[in-house]
């Protein structure tokens, strides 16, 4: 009987994750996964996408002082073809969400989304026509960042919360996400998706 | 030969004088820095020494959000059902932690002292419905809970001081 990778989780989080499952099995898949999902919980790449302000912030997390490096995280890539998580720094403009996306689309699957600060998780203050409210109506968002800008310590808090999400295991977290991913219009069930 | 080994040993000579400055990184979930004494994160409704609630329930905080994101619903205090020593109470207080700020105005705002920001910034969270807090969240256990100094969910102790 194989022995079972345990999974480290930091946290424990009080909000379950929609299609999370505990793992308990001894199968030597699962303990591949549990592995898999160690690897990738811990070589986050983060793509670059400072929209605003909250890039600033964002820069600060990789410097010396907070040091993102420590989590793995520290190779931000100007490509999306080789990024893993996409942190949306700063506010999201209607012009600049067919953008978001084409770059979502374009990085490799699996693939999470960081929705740094008020503005790209809400809004924030400018709540008029030109700012989209909230970026998780373009692309699935996995951890909101609220602050404005969140501090340094606030997205290392974020990632590290996106960790523990990757390390309990992967998608579909919820309808919302199956609805962007599979380009499904309106209102379904769960089990409607499934079938 | 001179021209590759003696930049080399000046690199190197960079890197070893660098080994003797003082390390800068703070290790953050495991340690966590102390936070400038005016950060304003996480709100909190006080209440007074007595267990009351501070909040009245006259939305002025409402009124000063930049962000529209506090939403207030007042009733009165009875006799038999008391709540805060004034004669109107809160029955729902929310904030949207998503669409806030955290510019303090509110806190300017409030008349009785009720609403503050304190030092918890570990707010991240997985889904958008849980960012609405509730007064359930926002109002202290007991009276004197939003000053205790923040320690972190993953925090063993303070960051070192650094020096230099």
């Amino acid at each position: 009987m194989p022995k079972r990778v345990e999974t480290v989780v930091l946290h424990d989080s009080s909000t379950p994750v929609i299609g999370d499952v505990q793992k308990g099995g001894s199968v030597v898949v699962t303990s591949l996964d549990t592995l898999l999902n160690q690897a990738r919980a811990n070589a986050l790449w983060p793509l670059t996408f400072g929209l605003a302000c909250c890039a600033i912030e964002m820069m600060a997390t990789v410097a010396s002082r907070f040091d993102l490096a420590r989590f793995g995280s520290e190779a931000f890539r100007a490509t999306p073809r080789q990024a893993d998580v996409m942190i949306i720094a700063g506010r999201l403009s209607k012009k600049m969400a067919p953008v978001l996306r084409q770059i979502y689309d374009q990085m490799p699957e699996p693939k999470w989304v960081i929705s740094m600060g008020a503005c790209a998780s809400s809004g924030g203050v400018y709540n008029n026509y030109a700012i989209v409210q909230g970026s998780d109506q373009v692309v699935p968002v996995d951890v909101y960042v609220p602050g404005c800008p969140p501090s340094p310590d606030a997205l290392i808090y974020a990632v590290l919360k996106l960790q523990e999400k990757i390390k309990r295991g992967n998608k579909p977290k919820n309808l919302i996400d199956l609805r962007l991913v599979e380009g499904l219009t309106g209102a379904r069930t769960l089990e409607e998706v499934k079938s | 030969m001179k021209g590759v080994v003696k930049p080399i040993l000046a690199g190197f000579g960079i890197t070893a004088r660098r080994l003797k400055h003082k390390k800068v990184t703070i290790m953050y979930p495991e340690h966590i820095r102390e936070q400038y004494p005016r950060t304003r994160w996480r709100h909190f409704l006080t209440r007074y020494e007595s267990g009351l609630e501070r909040c009245i329930g006259c939305s002025l905080c409402a009124g000063a959000c930049p962000a529209r994101c506090i939403y207030v619903e007042a009733a009165e205090n009875t006799d038999s059902e008391r709540y805060s020593p004034g004669e109107r109470y809160a029955t729902r207080y929310e904030i949207n932690m998503i669409r806030c700020i955290f510019c303090g105005y509110c806190q300017e705002a409030c008349p009785t002292g009720a609403i503050v920001l304190r030092k918890n910034f570990e707010l991240a969270d997985y889904k958008r419905e849980d960012f609405v807090y509730t007064k359930e969240m926002l109002l202290e256990k007991y009276s004197g809970e939003a000053d205790e100094p923040f320690t972190g969910h993953y925090a063993l102790g303070p960051a070192p001081v650094f020096e230099g």
